[in-house]
């Protein structure tokens, strides 16, 4: 299994973007997680299991709950990555948009 | 608070998405690509062509203050219609990087916004990979740098 390219597929998701940013504030039960969406229980499940198997999500045993964390190790390497690429471009498109503001008064 | 510009690169293959929204009409956004001197003030590079039309060609160039290229990219416009697209290739000089194709999609959100979309295409997904990873590769090359600089003045005050 490639688990990068796993990673990657689970970021191309607007659900599972949402969920990773709900678990970024706190641990979190996949009942807790589910219920901050409309879509069906065993949905945010499969989402969370994706999330769980490329290691996006950690999951802990707290007495007969199972509760979500992020692993910020994984996520950093994917931000990583990808991040100096991005910030060039935005660099760019930030002068762009300061330049062709002068433009427009005229 | 979200980016404004998003790269989107699904591992596996060999493409790639920037999109960005400008608080610009479309009408700025495009000129922003098909005029020379404000192509050159944004970019910061020399224009030495740019055929906005069809089967026009393009060209950029960057010298050091030593008037050394330190950077140079050409291609061929395939498509060419103001305020809406651009489809071009791109290939940078002196580099074993071969030709890349990109498609511009200009797009009007209002009357004061705007969306671009770049959509770029590579010949293999290693070579992708290898252009996502040189801003990153160079960033730890800085570092190394200015670690460099950080101890040979060190070194310096011990003399």
């Amino acid at each position: 299994m490639n688990l990068r390219r796993d990673v990657f597929q689970a970021i191309a998701d607007p659900t599972r973007r949402a969920i990773l940013l709900l678990v970024a504030s706190q641990s979190m039960t996949a009942g807790a997680i589910a219920s901050n969406f409309d879509t069906a229980r065993p949905t945010v499940s499969k989402h969370l299991q994706i999330l769980t198997e490329c290691e996006l999500l950690k999951q802990e045993q707290n007495g007969r709950e199972i509760y979500y964390h992020l692993n910020p190790k994984k996520m950093k390497e994917i931000a990583e990555f990808i991040e100096p690429f991005r910030q060039i471009w935005e660099k760019r498109f930030d002068k762009l948009e300061s330049v062709m503001k002068k433009y427009k008064k005229k | 608070m979200q980016p404004k510009t998003k790269v989107s690169a699904q591992d596996g293959k060999q493409e790639l998405t920037i999109t960005r929204e400008f608080d610009l009409p479309v009408e700025l956004l495009f000129r922003a690509h098909s005029e020379p001197d404000i192509v050159e003030e944004w970019m910061g590079s020399k224009v030495l062509k740019l055929e906005g039309r069809k089967h026009g060609s393009w060209q950029l160039q960057k010298r050091d203050d030593n008037g050394n290229v330190v950077f140079g990219a050409n291609g061929v416009f395939h498509e060419f219609v103001p305020n809406k697209k651009i489809i071009r290739t791109f290939e940078m000089e002196n580099t074993p990087f071969d030709v890349q194709l990109e498609f511009f999609e200009f797009e009007k959100l209002t009357d004061e916004t705007s969306k671009l979309t770049m959509h770029i295409i590579f010949r293999s997904i290693a070579l992708r990979d290898q252009v996502l990873k040189m801003p990153f590769a160079a960033g730890i090359n800085m570092a190394h740098n200015r670690l460099e600089e950080v101890v040979s003045k060190l070194k310096n005050s011990i003399a």
